[in-house]
């Protein structure tokens, strides 16, 4: 596998790496005389993922003819199906609507026939993949996320993380036709918006037949799988254990009892699905603000070009100055009301004043944006958690990665107004849980 | 949040405008006799609010002494008229930029007698930056009140009080304010207050409240992060902005993720995945429109998911919104409308308020005026000295008040002389609508009734003049009342939403309202007199033929009579143009001019059927015109149903209005008739036939309405019959009013085109017997 050439190709200086999940945000409406209907309630359903499961299936066993394969091919295909699991390579693909995660299996107890009969494009996937941490100019593996030593479908293995643009798609698509990666005859597990956007471009241009996956179903399995495999003999999930300290520690939370749950995926947008079983849960709401409304915001406001970027004014900024406070107003707490007088009464109200609007640094509007978006968020959830009498809520979704500043915030929201009651959750893998859904329903293949 | 607009921000450049002259018989009325002082000062405009009372002419009827000689005069008329003064106490409220307070505190000042007033009940952010201002310029101590208890006080007040009050606003929908029928049980409800933040109150009784939610995410958001973004300072000209733009190039929608509409989940493509999702980007530039467009989606949608959370999790479904960020802005509406719908799938509607931007003020001076118990009365919107509602489309622009330099919006309402209730007869008077014709909705009936209370403009205006023979300035005060009426009249052709829904109805009231400003209490007061001597004169007469009759033959007699009778009507313009030119025009003249049965609406036959029945236990009888009306064709009506066993109580209308009979004139007559006659003076002495009064002085009847005393009198006597009379009360209002038990509606159409398009012609009379509905 060129690798020089997908580096090339999947260069687009000045693009910024943003946050992103699984899932699209609340379908707020568009026009007021949109028809939009909101899909409330949903239960999941297994049947329409073995449909989907089984058309595929058909696609994949007609496919091996009609290309001049080897006869290597042709011998590890007839083992695979003896062993009952897929073909090699093994991904997940969860293509949002600002980030693409591919989680991607690399056999560690590959035996010495299995090595001589690997066709040469697979071979260097696995290289490129597993020896590079970054992958062009915006592609990245999160390799403090790495899974080592983990057993899938009887093989033994490390599963990587990588992240790219969603801008990028096509750039990555190109790769996989340059690859001849449809020669590997093997299934692309897919999942997130960009499935179904980039369906048709893979099939023309890599001559790939993508399998669509029901977003929420792997976004579900995804968390309760790694969340079962653990984090390399570390717990997945976290707390912080005295949110209203800000030196406050993050501890190993245990979820033997994951149900009910109401699991918030901030991804570019937001949706918030309540979970009573694997296989009983429904989207409960969501929001158009998120991740991508914060970094949006930042870049506007104050010129960012990347997430991290504006992460880092965010952690230098002082919202205060730009929020106007209960106590701006009311000169202290507004007891009629039982509002403490640090509450925010009017996110960005300072700034309706010229002089104050002056006085902002962009490090204060990053902030408030951050304040703004994530204390939004915390107070949908807490709403829902409420409606839904439901007390674990898990965050997921990567607006929190390297976000420490709005995981707190939202710990120590929702304890603070649920006074107590609400627990806020939080996962090391916090943006990949849908690629890894993605994944283990290629496995189910028989 | 609480509204804290006053923040200093947007408007802490302006400067305060010393310049404007403010005409005192326009704006600050009626400031000689004000006390109790209320003021709520927001981030751009005040509200200032005081008591005062209107010293006004009223017509006053009055037996005859006994001991009097002249008893030529006595057989000409059956009473007396006198003109005295009364003094009803009124609530200004006035609405202006805050520029414009340093001038208008000024003016309150120079124009300000009555030294008892020591303070002034402030509220809003503002009232504590103009404080010493306000101090120093009144003289008056200011005593601050809780921003939200004043809100609800003033959001409950105007709930109870004034009708339509509350709309739900449609886009592209003519008209665009869809006005809701007051609920008889106001409480509960949610108030969604947006102001700089959003604060969401649960209101459940009088005096409870309780703060039940908020979000950061308000006004201020729209206003802060739209300036920072589009550089543009003020908060109507970022809704300028946001009315012109595309949010699609801002906002991250399903369909640029999807590549469509996401099948499973069924979200249509175009809803908004990411709001400021395409942003994160450098490569672009966005438009000032299309940025404040995203910022307006994303800040309704926001607080409409959130409110509709609150509404579901305590089961309410009145749901107002006020607050600046409303505050008649039909992009706001717009958007919170369509969130609300959205996030409710339609279970819940936003509702809106007329006086919505009054309520903080109205609370205050409730507030500051609980020794008076304005709570215990009820109060009027005035249609003569009131804006009403503008439309403030920004294409638009505020279109009302405009003087030179400055915007002044009104609102004044009267006391009323006693509580009004629902009549209990009513089937269901959360759905009652007392008018027939809605003339908002229907442009063509606007148009013309329009052009025809113009058209008899000239002919009130000279009888106007005419009721006041005495009076020199009356001509004066007459061409006042006209420019008045004429002004209305043209506003409500620009505006038909002004006063809630426009309706033959609210046309008469307003009329009636702006006579009674320029001192016109009863411009019928002679006319009504001069026929009640007439009819009287031949009430014996009629009596005796109706009792000659046998009893079949009678009943439709008495039935003609009472419709004959109700062609006497100075009221409708082809009928006042017979009596002006020829006054000899007679009962019976009047009976001939009767259609011939079948009438247009002709359920006699039932009516009939039903008389061979059990008498009525008791019926209530609204009554119409005086003279002939209530004379010939009432009490010979009333005298039948007594003799039946039915006990009778007659209402009639509190106030004058046209040649309406009022309350004070039908106790004179019932007097003089008494007198000649057993049956009726029987009745009286044995509380069998009560007088009472509607609480109105409308020619239309809305019996969601009444006076509290004539509600509980109904209940007492158990009545199972309401006979209304009249095209006014039974054409214009209550043809289709549902009530609980039977029902009599009758009418002589007199006017043209209501009788063509009701598919009859002039005189077709409208005789509508129903059972009690179900």
């Amino acid at each position: 596998m060129g690798t020089g050439r997908l580096r090339a190709s999947m260069e687009r200086p000045g693009r910024a790496a943003a946050p992103s999940a699984p899932s699209t945000g609340e379908p707020a409406p568009e026009e007021p005389d949109g028809r939009g209907q909101e899909p409330l309630r949903r239960r999941a359903n297994s049947t329409s993922v073995s449909a989907a499961g089984t058309s595929a299936e058909g696609a994949r066993r007609d496919r091996p003819s009609s290309y001049s394969s080897a006869a290597a091919a042709s011998r590890q295909r007839l083992e695979s199906l003896r062993k009952k699991r897929p073909l090699f390579p093994w991904f997940g693909l969860d293509i949002g609507g600002t980030l693409v995660k591919l989680v991607y299996f690399e056999p560690k107890d590959i035996t010495a026939e299995e090595e001589e009969a690997e066709v040469e494009s697979l071979k260097s996937i696995r290289k490129y993949l597993t020896s590079n941490v970054a992958y062009g100019s915006t592609g990245i593996r999160d390799v403090h996320l790495e899974l080592k030593d983990l057993t899938l479908c009887g093989r033994k293995g490390n599963l990587h993380f990588i992240r790219f643009p969603t801008h990028d798609m096509p750039a990555f698509i190109q790769m996989g036709r340059d690859k001849n990666f449809s020669s590997l005859h093997t299934v692309f597990c897919a999942t997130g918006g960009g499935a179904y956007k980039f369906e048709q471009d893979f099939l023309t241009i890599g001559d790939l037949q993508l399998r669509k996956l029901d977003e929420l179903d792997c976004l579900i399995n995804g968390i309760l799988y790694i969340d079962s495999v653990g984090f390399n003999g570390r717990s997945q999930c976290y707390y912080f254990e005295n949110p209203a300290d800000p030196e406050s520690q993050k501890l190993p939370f245990d979820l033997k009892n994951p149900y009910p749950l109401l699991l918030v995926n901030i991804g570019s947008g937001v949706s918030i699905l309540a979970v009573y079983s694997k296989n009983n849960y429904k989207r409960v709401t969501g929001t158009s603000l998120g991740g991508g409304t914060f970094f949006g915001l930042c870049c506007l406001l104050t010129g960012c070009t990347t997430f991290e970027e504006a992460l880092d004014m965010a952690s230098r900024g002082d919202s205060t100055k730009v929020d106007k406070l209960v106590r701006d107003i009311y000169g202290g707490d507004y007891e009629r009301f039982g509002l403490p007088g640090w509450t925010v009464a009017s996110s960005f109200g300072n700034m309706m004043s010229k002089e104050k609007r002056e006085a902002a640094s962009k490090e204060d509007l990053a902030r408030a944006t951050l304040i703004t978006i994530t204390n939004n968020i915390g107070s949908i959830a807490r709403m829902c958690a409420l409606n839904e009498n439901i007390n674990q809520v898990v965050f997921v979704g990567n607006f929190l990665r390297i976000n420490t500043i709005a995981m707190r915030l939202l710990a120590y929201a929702l304890d603070y107004w649920s006074k107590g009651q609400l627990k806020a959750l939080f996962s090391e893998h916090e943006g990949y849980f849908g690629a890894v859904g993605a994944l283990l329903e290629l496995l189910k293949i028989p | 949040m609480a509204e804290c607009g006053a923040s200093g921000g947007g408007s802490s450049g302006d400067g305060l405008d010393k310049s404007i002259t403010l005409p005192p018989d326009e704006i600050f009325r009626n400031l000689e006799n004000a006390k109790r002082f209320a003021i709520d000062i927001g981030g751009s405009l005040t509200k200032l609010a005081y008591y005062s009372t209107v010293q006004h002419k009223v017509a006053r009827v009055r037996s005859f002494d006994h001991a009097g000689q002249d008893a030529e005069r006595d057989r000409e008329s059956p009473y007396e008229i006198s003109v005295q003064e009364e003094v009803t106490p009124r609530l200004h409220f006035i609405k202006f930029e805050n520029s414009y307070i340093e001038a208008c505190l000024d003016f309150v000042r120079d124009h300000l007698v009555n030294t008892e007033t020591k303070v002034i009940h402030a509220t809003g952010g503002g009232a504590y930056k103009f404080k010493d201002l306000i101090e120093q310029k009144l003289g008056l101590r200011v005593a601050k009140e809780d921003v939200m208890t004043c809100l609800i006080k003033g959001c409950n007040f105007v709930l109870k009080n004034i009708p339509h009050e509350a709309f739900a606003y449609q886009k592209d929908a003519d008209p665009e304010f869809r006005f809701q029928t007051n609920h008889p049980h106001i409480f509960p409800y949610l108030l969604v207050n947006i102001g700089s933040g959003v604060s969401i109150v649960k209101v459940e009784t009088e005096d409870r409240f309780e703060w039940i939610g908020g979000s950061s995410i308000g006004g201020g958001t729209f206003w802060g992060l739209g300036a920072l973004l589009t550089r543009t300072q003020k908060f109507d000209e970022l809704l300028h902005l946001a009315a012109r733009g595309q949010h699609a190039n801002v906002d991250m929608l399903v369909q640029d993720i999807y590549g469509g509409a996401h099948q499973t989940l069924g979200l249509s493509g175009n809803l908004i995945a990411s709001s400021f999702g395409k942003s994160a980007t450098t490569d672009q530039e966005f438009f000032p429109e299309d940025m404040a467009k995203s910022l307006l989606h994303m800040i309704s949608n926001d607080i409409g998911q959130l409110a509709c959370f609150y509404a579901r999790l305590h089961g309410l479904d009145r749901v107002y919104f006020g607050g600046f960020f409303i505050r008649g802005h039909p992009v706001t509406m717009r958007t919170i409308t369509y969130s609300i719908s959205f996030f409710s799938k339609g279970e819940v509607q936003a509702l809106f308020l007329r006086h919505e931007g009054y309520l903080g003020a109205i609370g205050a001076f409730l507030k500051g005026a609980e020794q008076d118990n304005p709570d215990q009365y009820s109060w009027g919107e005035n249609y003569a000295g009131s804006s009403g509602l503008m439309s403030s489309a920004p294409e638009l622009g505020p279109a009302q008040g405009t003087l030179k330099g400055g915007t002044f919006d009104l609102l004044e309402m009267d006391r009323l002389e006693r509580p009004l209730v629902s009549l209990p007869l009513l089937l269901d008077p959360a759905s009652y609508v007392p008018d027939t014709v809605d003339l908002t909705d229907d442009a063509l009936a606007r148009k013309y009734w329009l052009g025809c209370f113009e058209d008899a403009l000239d002919g009130v205006v000279k009888r106007a003049v005419a009721s006041q023979p005495g009076a020199a300035d009356a001509a004066e005060r007459a061409e006042k009342f006209r420019h008045k009426y004429w002004d209305k009249l043209q506003t409500l052709r620009l505006q038909p939403f002004a006063y809630g829904t426009l309706t033959v109805r609210s046309l008469l009231d307003t009329r009636e309202h702006c006579l009674n400003e320029f001192n016109f209490p009863d411009p019928y007061s002679q006319v009504k007199q001069k026929e009640n001597g007439v009819a009287l004169r031949c009430f014996r007469q009629v009596v005796q033929a109706l009792d000659a009759l046998a009893w079949e033959e009678r009943q439709l007699a008495l039935v003609r009579g009472l419709l004959a009778g109700n062609v006497f009507d100075w009221g409708a313009k082809a009928v006042s143009d017979v009596l002006e030119s020829d006054p000899q025009f007679g009962f019976e003249e009047a009976k001939r001019k009767l259609e011939e049965r079948p009438w247009l609406v002709d359920s006699y036959d039932t009516w009939l059927q039903r008389l061979k029945g059990p008498p009525h236990k008791c019926a209530l009888i609204f009554a119409d015109n005086s003279g002939v009306d209530v004379i010939l064709g009432v009490f010979p009506f009333v005298r039948e149903l007594l003799s039946r066993g039915t006990e009778v109580i007659l209402a009639c209308n509190s106030g004058p209005a046209l040649n309406d009979v009022t309350y004070g004139e039908s106790l004179l007559v019932a007097e003089h008739i008494a007198a000649m006659d057993p049956v009726i003076h029987s009745a009286l002495g044995e509380e069998r036939l009560l007088l009472m009064q509607t609480g109105s002085s409308s020619p239309c009847l809305d019996l969601s309405r009444l006076d509290e005393r004539l509600a509980v009198l109904v209940q007492e006597r158990g009545a199972d019959l309401v006979v209304i009379e009249g095209m006014g009360r039974a054409v214009h209002t209550n043809y289709g009013a549902a009530l609980r038990c039977e029902s009599l509606k009758l009418a002589v159409l007199k006017n043209p085109w209501l009788a063509t398009r009701l598919g009859g012609r002039l005189f077709s009379v409208i005789f509508k017997f129903e059972a009690p509905a179900q």
